[in-house]
Parts: structure tokens; sequence; C-alpha cells
């Protein structure tokens, strides 16, 4: 009894019921007439589709800017690449890659603003930052009307103005990076590609936060006085934070719509930030402190439960109830990391 | 506390002179008459004022925009669709929809503040994400527990696999009972005036409430809650009972709101309902920690003066109503990020002056420092 308790301490009680019902699905799979290798690796894929973007909020709760509900901020440099490698018709890794690399600069530029932003609102940034992504998504359904785009698969035909409000990367880049090395054993299929781009990407963190810049990020995050009196600049750190969340965002946005098939614009980013907060904190992440386990745990529960959730209880009793559950589920674990007792940091 | 420049009016008034600059270059552009945008602003203050008024009090109380008002929205309407499927109509119907609402919205408005209680200092973000998180609960009651747990005569509002109410349903029975109960024209316009009553009748709950001693509690909270807590004032039980209070508000607001709209969207007026409000609440000059009632007044009418022209004004400008829509959309958005910008900034400014103050230094003079 005493070691369970310790276990449920140690791993967190929402981490432990989540987990707990994610095995129970697993479990009663076979008798839905589910096949659980299918389900083991759809739930992988949405793991590895999900993976960046998750990982792209770390750099924010470590340096104390909290979670990064702006996130849609970086998506929006994403879909601004994608949408160019598209009209430029290149395809393949190319696309892909051209996709990306022409992402990041304008992720750089409004992760800065933003950065610039948070820094004069601290303590306020999380509601800051989601009224900052939701203006950044609308304003941008005003652009995605008026951008002069001209490839045909993007914009309405038929005198139509604009671009769609989905655009199908199938005939560039679907599946580039999840097909890579990838292999298929019966119902399962493992993405290797997007695995070890995943990987890859982590390991950069990693790394970077092993740098000297890196820990003097943490050192912003986990004690800003102390931080300012052993001589960090506290804002330069916060901004490099926010400007590296909101590229990584980009990337993680280009990963997903690879494997996804379709770029959704207009009110598609709106609400992404929130499955991926969530995935951070039924991790483990707390509201100011998160680890690449944390992103690699939780983005596994979070996926399973949305991958798991439609297929099992949609057979079972013969009705979709997977979209309340999520909801219930993602928003219930913010509003604990939220109201669980951690310093307030002023 | 007399001599305030011209330019700290213009700073201090800063959100609603933009939104005053930006109705005044739309309202040529949209083509509408007066006698018309008269009409639809006066429809709208009887609509929407009651939900924007039920803010005021957790804000006195410190605890900044309760974004948790969508609670006691989905309250009013899980009352409404109650009394529409009993089919009990006119005023009846309507009062008895205020009633059921209020357990519901005590029991919610208790949770709101117990939850907000363990998250001080992030009140907003907190509430926000429980209006979310509420939302997947309310789906699962409506769109399971009615036909399923809570008996449902109506079929007409059943969704065809037997349980779970339909997307929109028809408020029939209480459609403009309020507004029409009432109803005087001044000349071309017409005026729901029981609709003002109430909205009156609650103003001025609100100034009696100030006087009173929770009133004064509340404020001596919103002030600092430290102070507060060693005069003596039960903290947290002074923030639930604010908290309560405005989601109670909040559901008969959303009755007040279905009845002139007449048909109910069943899983989005809701939320927006809490971002209509709160949007027009700082347009009308209204920060984080400070609103009053001509805020409200205000505020309600410069957002559906936007929002009535800005789709026609769109069209006109580019050729395109859906622009006008983008851009109605952006604004509610973008003028809650900037004014909560706006105050995070304020707060900042005024503890970097205290510092000043503290070391002894001439402080500067509050208006024109930095």
């Amino acid at each position: 009894m005493k070691k369970i308790r310790a276990f449920i301490e140690a791993a967190g009680l929402p981490r432990v019921i989540i987990g707990g019902f994610l095995v129970l699905l697993f479990a009663v799979a076979p008798l839905a007439q589910i096949s659980v290798a299918r389900s083991v690796s759809d739930t992988l894929v949405r793991m590895a589709m999900n993976g960046v973007m998750v990982l792209a909020l770390v750099p924010m709760v470590q340096s104390g800017c909290g979670l990064n509900f702006g996130l849609p901020l970086g998506i929006i440099a994403g879909l601004l690449g994608a949408l160019l490698s598209i009209e430029l018709d290149i395809t393949g890794f190319a696309g892909l890659f051209f996709a990306m690399g022409v992402s990041l600069p304008f992720a750089a530029i409004f992760g800065y603003g933003y950065g610039l932003i948070l820094n004069k609102v601290k303590g306020d940034e999380m509601m800051i930052a989601t009224y900052v992504g939701f203006s950044s998504v609308s304003l941008m359904c005003i652009a995605w009307q008026l951008l002069p785009f001209t490839s045909p698969i993007m914009i309405w035909g038929y005198g139509g103005s604009g671009l769609r409000v989905t655009v199908s990367v199938s005939e560039h880049w679907l599946h580039v990076l999840s097909d890579f090395l990838s292999f298929q054993i019966g119902n399962f299929y493992f993405p290797t590609g997007m695995f070890l781009f995943l990987a890859f990407m982590c390991f950069l963190v990693w790394g970077f936060f092993r740098t000297k810049i890196g820990t003097a990020m943490t050192a912003v995050g986990s004690n800003p006085e102390f931080a300012r009196a052993s001589g960090i600049d506290v804002d330069k750190m916060r901004t490099i934070s926010v400007v590296l969340s909101t590229m990584l965002g980009a990337i993680g946005i280009v990963v997903y719509q690879q494997s996804f098939g379709f770029l959704q614009l207009y009110t598609g980013p709106f609400y992404m930030a929130f499955p991926a907060v969530a995935a951070l904190l039924l991790g483990g992440a707390s509201v100011n402190k998160a680890t690449l386990f944390n992103v690699i745990v939780g983005t596994f529960l979070y996926q399973g439960i949305c991958t798991m959730t439609p297929s099992v209880i949609n057979s079972l009793l013969q009705t979709d109830m997977s979209e309340m559950i999520r909801l219930i589920v993602s928003n219930g674990m913010i509003i604990y990391a939220l109201t669980r007792k951690v310093q307030v940091k002023r | 506390m007399k001599n305030k420049s011209f330019k700290d009016i213009l700073i201090s008034n800063a959100v609603p002179i933009i939104f005053l600059v930006l109705s005044a270059a739309a309202i040529p552009l949209s083509g509408f008459t007066t006698s018309y945008l008269i009409q639809e602003m006066v429809t709208r203050m009887g609509r929407n004022c009651f939900l924007v008024l039920s803010l005021l009090i957790p804000i006195a109380a410190g605890m900044g925009l309760n974004f948790g008002m969508v609670l006691g929205a989905m309250g009013g309407q899980i009352a409404i669709i109650l009394v529409t499927d009993w089919n009990i109509v006119g005023m009846q119907g309507l009062l008895l929809a205020a009633m059921i609402s209020t357990p519901i919205s005590l029991a919610l408005g208790w949770l709101t503040g117990e939850i907000l209680n363990r998250a001080k200092g992030r009140e907003m973000v907190t509430s926000f994400m429980l209006g979310f998180f509420m939302n997947g609960v309310y789906q699962f009651i409506v769109l399971y527990g009615f036909g399923m747990v809570i008996p449902v005569e109506n079929h007409a509002m059943l969704l065809s696999r037997g349980f779970g109410i339909r997307n929109a349903i028809n408020l029939q029975g209480v459609r403009q009972v309020l507004d029409k109960f009432l109803m005087v024209d001044i000349g071309p316009i017409h005026v729901p005036m029981a609709a003002f009553i109430v909205i009156a009748l609650f103003c001025l709950f609100i100034l009696w409430f100030n006087r009173t001693k929770l009133g004064q509690d509340m404020r001596a909270v919103g002030q600092d809650m430290a102070v507060a807590k060693s005069a003596g004032i039960a903290v947290d039980r002074t923030r639930i009972i604010a908290i309560i209070i405005s989601t109670v508000l909040a559901g008969y607001g959303q009755i007040i709101f279905l009845q002139n709209i007449g048909t109910m969207n069943t899983y989005n007026a809701h939320e927006q309902a809490g971002i209509f409000a709160i949007a027009s609440l700082l347009i009308g000059g209204a920060t984080v920690s400070r609103a009053t009632i001509t805020n409200v007044f205000v505020g309600v009418m410069l957002f559906h003066l936007m929002f009535v022209v800005s789709p026609m004004a769109g069209k006109t400008l580019m050729g395109q109503a859906q622009l006008g829509e983008y851009f109605r959309v952006f604004v509610s958005y973008g003028i809650i990020a900037l004014a909560l910008v706006l105050h995070a900034l304020r707060r900042r400014m005024d503890k970097e002056r205290e510092r000043q103050s503290l070391r002894g230094g001439d402080a500067p003079a509050p208006a024109n420092g930095h």
C-alpha cells in the first residue's frame, strides 16, 4: 500500500488516472473488435505528429514565461512557410525542408515581437499569450483572404478570392517524413522518419539547455532575482526563449501537416495550443518546470487517449463521446496544473 | 486631483477613443440610416447590458475579468431548455427559467470560487480554462443527459437518435416576452422598456451593494488581500461570494439575451456570451481592476455599433462582407489583448513609482512619470 502511494505521489495523480484509463482502453479494445496493433500504431503516429509542437512549449516554461498559449503565432509562421513551398511547387524532402526553412525567419520575427510584449507584462503572461494567439489568428484570417497567392491548389476556383480553408499537401510532400525508413508488420505501421526527426529536435533542445545561454535561461526561470544578481540579462533570456518556442512551433506544424495531409488555414490554428499544453502537463510538467521526459510521456498519454476513445468508446456505446472526453481531460489537466500550489513568482 | 491634463484623459480612455474613431469612419461606409442604427443599438443594449453588468462585482473584488461567467450562461441555458420542453410560456416561463437557473448557477459559482481561491494571482487564465472545461461537462449533460436521464417530452427538441438536444432550438414560448411586456415607441424607435427597467434595477443593486459591509469588504480584498486578512475579513469567503453573485447574474443575463434572440444555439451560445461581454466591457474603458456602470453602457454601445457596421463597411471598402466579419472577430480578441497589456503595463509602472518613493527620492508626479 505504501509503495502504491509513493508511486502515485511520484507520478502525480492525474497521470496515474489517465495512464490507467489508457491501459483499460487498450485492454477492452479486442472486445470492441479493434486491432490493438493498429491502435498502438495510430497512437505512435499521432504522438510523432504532435511531439514537436509539445516540445515547443518547453523553452518558455523553463525561462519562467509560463505555458505558451500563444503557440498559434508559431503555427502561423509554419503555415506561411508551407504555403510558400507549395506556391513555388517544390516537392518531396526539398519542399518540406524549404517550408521549415522559410517559416523560421517569420517565426523569429513574430517571436521577437511577442517576446517584447511578454517582457512588459511579467506575471500575466499566460492570459495575454492566449489573447495574442487569438487575435493574431483572427488577423491572419483577413490576410489569408488578401495575400496574393496564385497556385490553383490553394485558391478558391470559380471567381472566389483568397485561400481555401484547407489546402492539400498530397501533391507536394505528403508523408515524406513519415514514410522515411518506415516499416509495416501486419497492422502495425511505424513512422520511423517522424520519430527520428522528433528525437533530433529533442536532442537539439537538450543540447541547447546545456549551453551557456540555456543554463542562463533555466536560471532566469527558477529565480529571476538571483539570475539578475549574477549578471544575466533576464529580459534577453526570456525573449530568446519565446523566439525559440515560436520557431519550434513553426517546425512542429509543418511536421504535423506532412502527416495530416492538409494545411488548416483561417480558424484552424485557434485552439491548437490547448492540446499541446494539456499533453505537456499530463506528462508531469508544471507551470514553471518541464523536461523532455514530460514531453514524451505526456504526448504519448494524451494522443493515446485521443486515439483510443473515439474507436473504443464509439464501438462499445455506439455513440461519439470522444470530443467531450478530450475537452474534459485536456482542460481539466490545465486547471489542475494552474491550481497546484507552486511558488508564486513576482 | 482636478488638474488632470488633456493627455491624461486621452491615455486613460485610449480604448474607447480608438473605437469611437473607428466607428465614426465606418458608419458612412456602411450606408445604414441613422434611425436603423439607433433602433439596433437600443435593441442590443436591452439584450446585452445585463450580461456585461454581471462582470462588475468580481472586478471590484480584485479577481479580474470573470471568464467563468460562461458557467452562469450555461446554467441559464439549461433552465431555458427545461422550460421550453415543459412548454411553460410567457412571463411565467421566463420567471421559472430564472428560478431554475439560480441553484445551478449557485453551485457552479461556488465551484468557480473554490477553484479560483486555489489559483490566486492567475484567476483570469484559470477561470478561462474552467469555461472550456465546463463546456465539456455541459456538452455531456445536454448531449447525453437530456433524453437519457432527464426526461424530455418535446421530441422536436431532440436529435433524431432519441436523446440529446438539437444544435439550434426554437424558444417560441419565451420569445421576446420581456421585450414586448412594456414596449414604448419613441418616434420610430421601439424601446423594450421592461428590459431596461430590469437593467436599471441591477445598476441600483450594484450601487447599493457597494455601500454594504460585504461590498466594502470586497473592495478591501480587491485592494490588498493581505491587509484585508489582517483586518479580519474572511478573504476566501468574500471572493467566493463575489463569484457566486456574478455567476447567478450571468445566468439571468443569458436568459434575457436568449428571450430577445428567440432561438438558441445550444452548443455555442454561452461561449459567445463570454467573449462578447468581456470585449464590450473593456471597450467601454474598463480595466482588469476597475470597472464602472458607465463603462458597461459605453462599451456595449460602441462594441455593437462596430458589430453592426463592420460587415457592410468591409463590403464597401473591400468588396467582401466576409472581411468585415473577420475584422470584427479580430477586434474583439485584439481589444482584450490590448486591454490586458495596458493593464499589466500600468501596474508595473505603479510598482516602479512605489519603489522610487520608498527610496526617499522625489517621487515623480503620478501623471507624467515615465
